[in-house]
């Protein structure tokens, strides 16, 4: 039995890769919170932990440009500093499910056979744990933080990297140019890994972006559940927690801004990971 | 004579043989299904069980992280998982009380996880029931009317609204629904499920509509892109031109031979249900079982956990298995041994 990909594909997001102007703004998008990310020290206002008990829940103004939250802490601040955060763990996520993904999909795509029947089966039972689970289950075992749920993610992302890869690598095989290499006496390691990845690496580097998004919602939504990074540390997922108390008391803008930027970061990263795939010419896609 | 009998005999006969080897290969096709399904069950609980290896040091030091680890506790744990045994036997000790309905006990509540999960099912259940009602009937609505509308400007809005409710996260779902309806008009309850059937229907309202948002912009989507798919068939064209109603080429040609991927899909997202409900139940203040998998992970109650991670994800391959079996029933050209796919 084989855990079906099918919900995965079909949540379409929101993608603005079609029009020039969606693009240019999720692009441009993104670059300002990597460069807020980068040089938050320099550009945030006010240390992102620092309380302000005389200015509360108070409106946007010159001093606290997007207002405070419940401890007058400057949403502003936090903000900047927990696009580190956010861009941090899915950074890592991908790039570890990635290389893990396409080793173990170049492997099984290119041996077949018994190995390849044994990673399709393991990537079988990985994907019965759903990734938010796995990095619950992680935290459980090793305590709250980031790292348990990155490498807890990594690995509930590397069947979707490596069921590509393998259906890539099984497609490539049968290409003349590798036949070629063999009748030229090329050892089989080195066809496949200096001729027949880089073929394959274009598609899996979109569907990898694609799965950026994904990742971040779900880590943002572990630390909105108070597993993730922990306070004082800013979090986009936590801010949302934590505004949810401001929510009460009529201050809106500590919990929407933080939800805002969620959206619009998964929504430009898939335009940006659209895309691509345009570009690349994804089969799946 | 002769000849006559055995031409008029033949067919029959050949279509018993058919049936006999579909049948057959039926049946080969649902015991594999099925030891698939044991097999992937029975592997993630070897996953589940034996992850507390992978936490370096004394498992009663970690079973009894922040708790005071006197005589009377460590005697508790040893004897729950059998700890003074080897692995495998611990292993067998613990599956085989969960195939008879006994998880442990529970570390912070001092009771049968059993009993514990049980008293935080009904919420749940709740949730997912009425978040599914709510993503079946608005999610089929919305597509079958964005395929009804086609290329108009009706399509093109729900598949505009669609689009942007599927970048929704259930979180911030939650967050935006607390802010309209409880905050600013007060219509429904942001905290708690209530006292009795009824109230708890109304406290579940937001809840599980946070829940579904994204959900239904997944099956409106797939609803929509299914049917069209149908609609350049050429047996619409010949229901049509047999001067049937539109209405009824859209109900009993398109929808009908539609079901089967929006089955698919909507299985699968009963099980995704299940996880993404832990958010919505944290948000509003819900005890449900994913209120409870949090609150055991933050109080280091490790056999509540183990126990919900089990139960979640054999949920989640039993959903798989039953839609992949289901199949073939809703779609007739699925059934094995025909290859009219």
């Amino acid at each position: 039995m084989s855990i079906q990909e099918a919900p995965r594909k079909a949540i379409s997001r929101l993608s603005l890769h079609r029009t020039r102007w969606g693009l240019l703004i999720s692009a441009i998008f993104v670059v300002v919170v990597i460069l807020a990310a980068v040089f938050a020290p320099l550009v945030s206002p006010y240390p992102p932990a620092a309380v302000d008990l005389l200015n509360v829940n108070s409106a946007p103004s010159a001093a606290h440009l997007l207002g405070t939250d419940a401890l007058g802490r400057d949403t502003l601040s936090r903000m900047i500093y927990g696009a580190r955060t956010a861009l941090y763990g899915p950074i890592f996520v991908i790039l570890l499910s990635t290389i893990l993904g396409v080793i173990l999909g170049l492997w099984a795509g290119w041996a077949g056979g018994i190995i390849d029947a044994v990673i399709t089966r393991i990537f079988d039972i990985v994907l019965a744990f759903p990734a938010l689970l796995l990095a619950i289950l992680a935290v459980a075992l090793f305590g709250k933080g980031l790292t348990a749920p990155i490498i807890a993610m990594s690995i509930a992302y590397t069947p979707y990297i490596g069921r590509l890869t393998r259906q890539l690598v099984s497609g490539e095989k049968n290409r003349q140019y590798v036949s070629a290499y063999q009748v030229q006496g090329f050892a089989p390691g080195w066809i496949a890994t200096r001729a027949v990845m880089p073929n394959v690496l274009g598609v899996v580097g979109s569907q990898t972006t694609q799965n950026f998004g994904y990742v971040l919602v779900e880590l943002a939504a572990l630390s909105f559940l108070g597993l993730g990074i922990q306070a004082p540390a800013a979090d986009w997922g936590n801010m949302i927690n934590e505004g949810q108390s401001a929510l009460v008391a009529g201050n809106f803008l500590p919990a929407m801004i933080p939800s805002l930027a969620v959206v619009l970061i998964v929504v430009a990263v898939n335009s940006i990971g659209g895309w691509l795939s345009d570009k690349l010419g994804d089969p799946f896609a | 004579m002769a000849q006559s009998n055995l031409a008029t005999a033949l067919p029959p006969a050949r279509a018993r043989a058919d049936k006999e080897s579909t049948l057959l290969a039926n049946l080969k096709m649902i015991a594999m299904k099925l030891f698939g399904f044991v097999f992937t069950v029975f592997i993630s609980s070897v996953i589940v069980f034996f992850s507390r290896w992978l936490v370096p040091g004394d498992p009663i030091n970690f079973l009894l992280r922040g708790r005071s680890p006197n005589p009377e506790a460590i005697a508790e744990v040893t004897a729950i998982y059998g700890l003074d045994k080897p692995p495998l036997e611990q292993y067998w000790h613990w599956i085989t009380g969960v195939l008879q309905g006994d998880f442990g006990r529970s570390l912070q509540y001092r009771q049968d996880v059993t009993d514990v999960i049980l008293d935080r099912l009904p919420v749940t259940l709740g949730l997912v029931v009425m978040a599914g009602l709510m993503i079946a009937v608005l999610g089929l609505a919305a597509g079958i009317a964005a395929a009804l509308f086609r290329g108009s400007w009706i399509d093109r809005g729900i598949i505009a609204g669609m689009s942007a409710l599927a970048a929704i996260p259930s979180f911030v779902g939650a967050i935006v629904l607390i802010a309209i309806f409880s905050i600013q008009l007060g219509m429904f309850p942001s905290f708690g499920s209530g006292e009795g059937f009824g109230d708890m229907i109304y406290h579940l309202v937001l809840p599980s509509l946070a829940l579904a948002l994204s959900f239904i912009a997944v099956v409106g989507r797939v609803t929509r892109s299914a049917m069209m798919e149908e609609f350049s068939r050429e047996h619409v064209e010949v229901a049509r031109s047999r001067g049937i109603t539109e209405v009824a080429v859209v109900f009993r040609h398109v929808l009908r031979n539609s079901l089967g991927p929006i089955m698919t899909v909507s299985g699968l997202l009963v099980a995704g249900l299940l996880v993404s409900s832990a958010i919505v139940e944290q948000a509003f203040g819900l005890a449900g079982l994913g209120s409870l998998l949090v609150s055991s992970v933050d109080r280091l109650d490790f056999p509540v956990v183990q126990a919900i991670v089990l139960i979640v994800v054999t949920a989640f391959v039993a959903i798989n298995t039953l839609v992949d079996l289901l199949g073939p029933v809703v779609d007739p050209r699925l059934k094995a041994g025909k290859g009219a796919r």
